[in-house]
């Protein structure tokens, strides 16, 4: 059976670090990494009906924009380890999005890097990893 | 300074003599054509004994025509409104696209409005308790309605090269009957349809509620605005601008989580006024049923408290006047019956729900003291009856009555733009020139005297449902073959909940 892994990006260099360490151990264990974006989107949120006509063009060049800047870059050099990848953007809530992508993949584990929440935003709005620790199906790491 | 202070001085006392030369220029312009539309559009048969509008009947003899066509769709589909709202059967591969909530959101906050809190003191001052039972029939009838245009809106929406789309029912009548051979017939209807909703935007969208917004502003200081309604409409055409012309989203993001916020408020201290009248509760809902049919101290007797309920539920959610179509076409969706699944819930919130709980509010007062309003009626009487037991809440109701003007003209102004772009094109120009235009019809809204102005306005929205609904008839089964498809695919499955 092939092995599937979900590798969480956001753009920071805590996102990199966890890639490095999966792409470590996908080579050891065969896996297909799934290279995912999260773009933050609720779909309780209110709009004019001009931003709702917007909203499939805005929609589209998000994704294009995350894919381009984002998963891309990162693609060759997993390529070059001789690893199979795909790149998925979303939307979504990030916590949940991920583990509803680990299950529709049927992925074994997800690495996502440790976003340097500080304690106040966490307070806030709660912590992601935490909240994504807590609903996943999956082994979750949390690469520092 | 000191010339400064003179030239505002100056400036206040020519704006105000000059103000009444304008009003009075603009009344006699208008007036003629106002009485002879109004005429034309509200003509009331004579009734046993009481007058009837035709225009009045044409939307209730549709309403039930629809409700009965789509087997009750009302009843039948208000839960499957409930779990697509909730995202039931959202594909998370399409999220980020607009989701069923959002459309409904923005759908209601166009409807929400001033007639919600006024509206109803109206009806009730006018047509007695029973009219609320009427109202509430009205907007359950309304709901089947909704259902009809909604889903044609979005079946027969133009899309365009760049991806942005325009539907409603200018477009549903010119593609539908163009279907049936008589594209020449439809070319007609969608023209009339489109300069109506045009026209009906500048006044009863637009200028109607930046004159509301004004006259709440004016009470709540004690009528120390009296004579600056020029420096609140400015204010709110630069506000309107700013949010329409696109520049500046975070107005926008901000009103339209108020505007939300405020309904849920204004619901939430509804509901504690009724509890806290809970001795005059059972008396006021026995007044709206005995009212309803006995129609005792009402001018038609049964008749007229029926009369007045469903023109008011009219006016509130909109129902056959095709508006939300346009709103609901904006959402991407391969289903379109969703999107009028969904429209169902506006009549329910918007007149079931709200103008429900405002009645109660007004009847329970009525109940405990008769003569808690004086002579005041509209949302002067509302906020009295609230004032009775809540003694600051005059203040956030008026706050709320300016929000939500605010954003029924948001809504409005797009409205008005898709029926301005279905008859010039959607060229950048044109487009950029309609919202100037709307821009200024606010700031005149709380400048001028706005009586036949408003007439003209108010009868054109209504004229409009003539053509809409003639045109729902010609097209309904249409939408029921789309009803029956959609939900025999949701009970085999094939239309997949993901929840």
């Amino acid at each position: 059976m092939k092995n599937n892994i979900i590798v969480a990006l956001d753009g920071s260099d805590g996102g990199k670090r966890a890639l490095a360490v999966a792409a470590t151990y996908a080579k050891l264990t065969e896996s297909k990494i799934y290279l995912c974006y999260i773009i933050d989107w609720s779909p309780y949120s209110f709009h004019t009906p001009q931003e709702l006509e917007e909203r499939q063009k805005r929609r589209d060049s998000e994704m294009q924009r995350a894919n381009e800047q984002i998963l891309q870059p990162e693609v060759p050099v997993l390529i070059d380890m001789g690893l199979s990848v795909e790149t998925i953007v979303r939307h979504g809530k990030v916590a949940n999005a991920l583990s509803h992508l680990a299950n529709e993949h049927h992925a074994s584990q997800i690495y996502i890097g440790r976003l340097g929440e500080s304690r106040v935003q966490s307070m806030i709005f709660g912590s992601v990893t935490a909240a994504l620790i807590q609903s996943s199906e999956v082994p979750v790491t949390v690469v520092p | 300074m000191k010339n400064v202070l003179a030239l505002l001085s100056f400036l206040l006392v020519s704006a105000n003599s000059a103000q009444a030369s304008i009003d009075e220029t603009i009344n006699n312009l208008t007036a003629p054509i106002a009485t002879w539309l109004a005429d034309i559009v509200f003509f009331k048969i004579p009734f046993f004994g009481t007058g009837l509008p035709v225009v009045v009947l044409w939307l209730v003899v549709g309403a039930v025509f629809f409700t009965f066509y789509t087997g009750f769709v009302n009843i039948r589909g208000f839960k499957h409104a409930i779990q697509l709202v909730r995202g039931d059967f959202s594909n998370p591969n399409d999220h980020g696209e607009v989701s069923h909530f959002q459309a409904l959101a923005t759908a209601v906050s166009g409807t929400v409005g001033i007639g919600n809190i006024g509206g109803v003191a109206v009806a009730v001052t006018v047509g007695g308790a029973g009219a609320t039972f009427w109202l509430i029939v009205a907007g359950f009838l309304g709901m089947s309605t909704k259902f009809v245009e909604c889903t044609l809106g979005v079946k027969y929406r133009s899309e365009f090269e760049d991806g942005h789309v325009s539907g409603g029912p200018m477009y549903y009548l010119k593609k539908g009957f163009a279907e049936r051979g008589m594209p020449k017939f439809g070319k007609v209807m969608g023209t009339f349809y489109a300069i109506g909703i045009f026209l009906g935007a500048l006044g009863i969208g637009n200028m109607f509620q930046s004159n509301q917004a004004y006259v709440q502003l004016n009470n709540v200081a004690g009528g120390r605005l009296d004579g600056l309604g020029w420096l609140i409409g400015l204010i709110l055409a630069i506000v309107v601008f700013l949010v329409i012309m696109g520049g500046i989203k975070s107005i926008a993001r901000v009103t339209e989580k108020i505007v939300p916020f405020m309904a849920i408020f204004y619901c939430l201290f509804a509901v504690i006024v009724i509890l806290m009248n809970i001795d005059s509760i059972p008396q006021a809902v026995a007044n709206i049923f005995t009212g309803a049919f006995t129609g005792e101290g009402v001018a038609g007797g049964a008749l007229g408290a029926m009369i007045i309920g469903f023109q008011r539920a009219v006016f509130s959610n909109e129902a056959g006047i095709g508006s939300a179509s346009i709103a609901h076409a904006a959402v991407k969706t391969n289903e379109p019956v969703t999107e009028g699944v969904v429209s169902l819930l506006e009549p329910f919130i918007d007149t079931i729900v709200i103008c429900t709980i405002t009645a109660l509010v007004i009847g329970t007062a009525q109940v405990a003291d008769p003569n808690f309003a004086g002579d005041a009626t509209g949302v002067a009487m509302t906020s009295a009856a609230f004032e009775r037991k809540i003694s600051w809440f005059p203040i956030p109701l008026a706050f709320a009555g300016v929000l939500f003007a605010f954003s029924t003209m948001i809504s409005w102004s797009y409205y008005g733009l898709k029926g301005w772009t279905y008859m010039f094109g959607e060229g950048d120009i044109g487009q950029t020139f309609y919202k100037f235009v709307y821009c200024i019809f606010v700031a005149l809204g709380s400048m001028v005297q706005l009586g036949p102005i408003l007439d003209i306005s108010d009868a054109l929205v209504f004229l409009i449902c003539v053509p809409n609904i003639f045109g729902l008839y010609f097209l309904a089964p249409i939408v029921k073959a789309e009803m029956n498809s959609y939900f025999a695919r949701v009970k085999s499955g094939e239309i997949k909940k993901y929840r």
